[in-house]
C-alpha cells in the first residue's frame, strides 16, 4: 500500500537548516494546551547524533495507515486536506495508530486519554504555529511535489552563471 | 508562584536518601536562578573550610527562570561547588535540554550531598529518585553516556548532564556536559568524580504555566525574529571564532603560551578558514534561535573524522596558544577535551605551560615517555603530534600526564619543587584557574576585571575588556574610572549568569546592549513569567546580589586582598611584538586599580564586604558571618 503522497500537504522540515532549538515544540504544545510542554507537542525535533537533527510531524500519508489500523473507526481523514481527524467519543487510546505510523507523528495524550495528531493548525487564522515561529525558516507547509518543483528549479538555477554567459540572451515574453 | 515550584531536591549519595526543602517566594526574588542561585545554594550547604574533593562539597545545580518557556536562549542552568582548581566558588553555566527537563520535573534546584561508594547514575523520573548503577557506564565519553542512558530507560527524552573519563580519573579541570554543551569551567567533573557520580540523568513530563502567556509569547516572538538579524550575525555565521583575526589584529591573541599576542600562523586558525574548510553544521541549544555551535570535522589527515564544536576560548588554547597553525590539529585537540569531558582551555594553557617549560630545557624528552612513545617525545610549540600525545596522556593520566592533569597552578609548583626550576613564572593561572584568550597586558581594564574574578580570571564572568577594545579608555594605561567600569562589566553579566540568559541575545532587545536596552524588556519577560511586579531598578541588584554571594562565599573560605591577582608574566614581561608590545600590568598600576574597585565596589580597602551593604542586599545572615 501506498503510504506517501504528492497531493496533500504536510509540515516539512529541512534538516540542513533546522538547527533543533525545539521552538516548534514549545509552540505547538501552547497552541493545543496552554502549557509549555514539548511532551505534548505534536511536532517533534529528533536528534540521533551531533549534528543529524530534524523535526517531524504527520506527514498526511495517502491511505493512512494509522486510519486502517484503528480498531473503533475514530480516525478518519480529510479528503481534501489529508489532515487526520480524531474522534474524541470513538477513541480509546488503544495505541494501534501510534505504532502504525512509520514516521512517529502520533501519540496519546495520558491525561486526555486521546491520540493527538498535527493538524496543520487549522482553526489557527495564521497558519501553523511551528513554520510561523521556526527561526531558520526550516519548517514549512508544503507538499512533496511542491519541495521537487523547487529542488528541479534551484539545481538549475545552481549552473546559471556557468551557462548564460554562453548563451546569447533573446528578449522574451513568455 | 508561576516560573517556579517553590521545591529544591536534596539527594544525598552517601546515605541514598532524599529530601525536599520548600524555599519562599522572596527567597527566590533574591536569588532568581542560575549562578546566583546555585551559589547561595552553595553558602547554605557546603561546610566551610572543607577539601574541594570531599563529601561535604556540595553539587548545586540551579535552574533558570525561563526554562522551558519559549523565551530566547533561556535554556540554561548554574552549578556550583566549591572549586577544585581554585579553592573558592566555582560556578558554571550550561544550556540546553537537561535544564528544561529539570524544570518538567518540578524541580528549582537540586543540590546533591555527600559520595557515593560505587558509581552511580542518578535518574529524577519527575518526583521520583533513582540511584542507578553506573558501572557499565565508565569509560563511556560525555555524548556516548547520554545515549546510553537513554538507551537503557528506552526514553530519548530523558536529558542527562555527565563527566567523561577525564572526570571519572578526576583530572582536575574535568567538566560537566550535557547535550553536548559544557558546564566548563573550575573543575565540576573532577568534584562528580570524588563522588562516584558519572550522571545525573532527568525526565520531566509535566507542563509549564507562566503568568501571563500571552505578553511572554509576544516578546519571546519578537526577539527570536530579531535574533536572525544583524546583532547575532556574528554568532551565527562564524561563531565566537570570528575572535581570532580581530584580537590578533589588535596584538591581543595570546600566542606560545601567552608570549606575545600576535601569532604569525593566524590566518589558518582563523573562524574565516575553519567555516570553509571544516564546518559540518551549526547546531543550537534547546531554545535558543540563534545557534552558535560550529559543528567542525577534521577531513584530512590522521585525525579524519575527529568532530565537536569549536568556538574561540577553546579554539585559541589549542592553536596559537601552543604555537599551532593547523586547524585539524586544534579541532582534535579540543575533541579530545571535549569527549572525555575535560576543560579544553584549562587543558591547552597547561600544555602550553608544559610547552615552554620543554623549551626552556626543564622539561626533558624522557618526561614524556608513555605506551604509545617509549622514547618520550619532544614537547615543543608547534608540535602537533606531540601536543596530541599530550592530551591523551592527561585524559588517560598516563606518566606525566597525571602531572599536567593537575593544572598549570600545581603542576609548576611541583616541578619547581623538583627541580629547583622558576616556570611558575610562565605558569598562566590566577587563583588556580586558567586565564581567558585575550591578553590583558594590553586591556588593562580587563586585567582588572580579570585579577578581581571570583572564580578567577574570566571572559564570561565579567566583560571588562569591552571599554578597552571599545575605545571608552585608554587600554594601556589606568585610571580612577577603572574600578567602576570593572564593577559595572561584572554585574551586567552576572545579571545574565542570573536568569540565567545567553549574552549572545543581548543585542536583540532593542538594538542596544547597555543597561538602558536591555533591562526594560528583560523586566517584562521576568513580571510575565512569574507574575511580579519588578521595576527596572530591581535588575541592577540581582547582578550586584550574585557576585556579592560568591564574593562572600569566597571570603569565608579564607580570601584576602592578595589572591585578587594576575599570571607573573601579565605583571612583569612586557610583549615585544605587534601593536600591544611593550606594556604589561605592573603590581603599582594593579594594587591602584583595585583600590578604585573596592571602593566601587563599597567594600573596605581590604576588599572585605561592611555589613551593612550585606544587609542592604537582602543577606543578614551573610553580614552575620562575614560582614565587617
Amino acid at each position: 500500500m501506498t503510504t506517501t503522497t504528492s497531493k496533500f500537504k504536510n509540515i516539512e522540515c529541512d534538516p540542513d537548516l533546522c538547527i533543533g532549538c525545539q521552538i516548534c515544540e514549545y509552540v505547538c504544545s501552547y497552541t493545543k494546551t496552554g502549557e509549555y510542554n514539548t511532551y505534548r507537542s505534536r511536532i517533534r525535533t529528533v536528534r540521533v547524533d551531533e549534528v543529524l537533527i530534524t523535526a517531524m510531524a504527520c506527514r498526511t500519508c495517502d491511505n493512512a495507515p494509522c486510519v486502517t489500523a484503528c480498531p473503533q473507526d475514530a480516525l478518519s481523514q480529510d479528503p481534501a486536506t489529508g489532515i487526520i481527524h480524531i474522534n474524541a467519543q470513538k477513541c480509546d487510546a488503544c495505541a494501534w495508530c501510534v505504532e502504525a505510523c512509520d514516521f512517529g507523528a502520533i501519540s496519546i495524550n495520558p491525561e486526555s486519554r486521546l491520540a493527538e495528531i498535527c493538524d496543520q493548525c487549522e482553526d489557527q487564522e495564521d497558519g501553523p504555529q511551528c513554520v510561523l515561529w521556526c527561526p531558520k525558516e526550516a519548517l514549512k507547509l508544503t507538499t512533496p511535489e511542491q519541495e521537487a518543483q523547487k529542488a528541479r528549479r534551484e539545481a538549475l538555477k545552481s549552473i546559471k552563471n556557468e551557462v548564460l554567459p554562453k548563451i546569447p540572451l533573446k528578449e522574451t515574453t513568455c | 508562584m508561576f516560573g517556579y515550584s517553590g521545591k529544591v531536591l536534596h539527594i544525598d549519595l552517601t546515605e541514598r536518601k532524599t529530601w525536599v526543602e520548600e524555599k519562599t517566594e522572596d527567597w527566590y526574588k533574591l536569588w532568581i536562578g542560575g549562578v546566583s542561585m546555585a551559589s547561595r545554594l552553595c553558602w547554605e550547604n557546603i561546610k566551610p573550610g572543607c577539601d574541594a574533593y570531599s563529601p561535604d562539597n556540595p553539587v548545586c545545580i540551579a535552574n533558570g527562570v525561563f526554562a522551558g518557556t519559549p523565551v530566547p536562549v533561556g535554556g540554561k542552568y548554574g552549578l556550583a561547588s566549591k572549586s577544585p582548581m581554585t579553592g573558592f566558588i566555582g560556578d558554571s553555566l550550561s544550556g540546553s535540554w537537561f535544564s528544561i527537563a529539570l524544570k518538567r520535573a518540578g524541580w528549582d534546584a537540586v543540590v546533591i550531598h555527600g559520595a557515593s561508594e560505587s558509581w552511580v547514575n542518578v535518574f529524577i523520573d519527575d518526583q521520583r529518585v533513582e540511584f542507578r548503577d553506573a558501572t557499565k557506564l565508565l569509560g563511556l565519553g560525555t555524548f556516548e553516556t547520554e545515549e546510553a542512558i537513554r538507551e537503557a530507560l528506552a526514553d530519548d527524552q530523558v536529558r542527562s548532564a555527565t563527566i567523561g573519563p577525564a572526570g571519572e580519573k578526576m583530572v582536575r579541570y574535568a567538566n560537566v556536559t550535557n547535550d553536548g554543551r559544557q558546564a566548563g569551567r573550575t573543575g565540576h567533573g573532577s568534584v562528580w568524580g570524588s563522588k562516584k557520580l558519572k550522571a545525573v540523568s532527568v525526565r520531566g513530563t509535566h507542563g509549564i504555566q507562566v503568568a501571563d502567556p500571552k505578553t511572554l509569547n509576544e516578546l519571546s516572538f519578537n526577539i527570536t525574529k530579531e535574533a536572525q538579524g544583524p546583532h547575532t550575525s556574528k554568532y551565527r555565521i562564524l561563531g565566537t571564532s570570528t575572535n581570532v583575526l580581530n584580537l590578533n589584529k589588535l596584538g591581543l591573541l595570546p600566542t606560545r603560551n601567552y608570549q606575545e599576542g600576535v601569532f604569525e600562523g593566524v590566518e589558518t586558525i582563523s573562524g574565516e578558514f575553519l567555516h570553509e574548510h571544516n564546518k559540518v553544521k551549526t547546531i543550537a541549544c534547546a531554545q535558543c534561535p540563534i545557534a552558535c555551535e560550529q559543528m567542525s570535522m577534521v577531513k584530512a589527515g590522521p585525525w579524519t573524522g575527529a568532530m565537536t564544536g569549536i568556538e574561540y576560548e577553546c579554539l585559541f588554547a589549542n592553536s596559537s596558544n601552543l604555537g599551532i597553525d593547523d586547524i585539524n590539529t586544534a579541532i582534535k585537540l579540543i575533541h579530545i577535551a571535549d569527549s572525555s569531558g575535560m576543560d579544553a582551555m584549562s587543558m591547552g594553557i597547561t600544555i602550553s605551560w608544559a610547552m615552554e617549560t620543554f623549551e626552556k630545557g626543564i622539561f626533558k624528552k624522557e618526561d614524556f615517555k608513555c605506551e604509545k612513545f617509549p622514547e618520550g617525545f619532544e614537547l615543543t610549540f608547534g608540535n602537533s603530534e606531540a601536543a596530541v600525545a599530550t592530551a591523551e596522556m592527561i585524559r588517560d593520566r598516563e606518566g606525566i600526564g597525571k602531572l599536567l592533569g593537575e593544572g598549570t597552578r600545581i603542576a609548576s609548583l611541583t616541578i619547581d619543587e623538583q627541580r629547583s626550576s622558576e616556570t611558575y613564572k610562565w605558569a598562566m593561572h590566577s587563583k588556580g584557574l586558567e586565564p581567558a584568550g585575550y591578553e590583558a597586558r594590553g586591556l588593562k581594564t580587563f586585567s582588572l576585571g580579570s585579577a578581581v574574578g571570583t572564580r578567577g580570571p574570566c571572559h564570561n564572568r565579567t566583560a571588562a575588556y569591552d571599554p578597552d577594545i571599545q575605545g571608552e579608555v585608554d587600554r594601556f594605561s589606568v585610571d580612577e574610572k577603572r574600578g567602576m567600569l570593572a564593577k559595572d562589566t561584572e554585574e551586567y553579566a552576572a545579571v545574565y549568569d542570573t536568569l540565567p540568559l545567553c549574552k549572545f541575545i543581548r543585542r536583540c532587545f532593542t538594538g542596544k546592549a547597555d543597561r538602558a536596552g536591555a533591562w526594560p524588556t528583560i523586566v517584562k519577560l521576568i513580571n510575565a513569567t512569574t507574575g511580579w511586579d519588578l521595576k527596572y531598578e530591581d535588575i541592577d541588584p540581582i547582578g550586584e546580589r550574585a557576585h556579592t554571594i560568591k564574593k562572600a562565599f569566597n571570603i569565608r573560605e579564607g580570601w584576602k586582598r592578595s589572591d585578587d591577582t594576575l599570571p607573573y608574566r601579565w605583571m612583569h614581561d612586557p610583549m615585544t611584538k605587534g601593536p600591544s608590545a611593550g606594556h604589561f600590568t605592573s603590581e603599582e598600576e594593579l594594587e591602584y586599580m583595585k583600590d578604585t574597585y573596592y571602593e566601587a565596589k563599597g567594600w573596605t580597602k581590604e576588599g572585605l564586604i561592611p555589613k551593612s551593604k550585606l544587609i542592604e542586599l537582602g543577606m543578614p545572615d551573610v553580614a552575620e558571618q562575614i560582614g565587617v
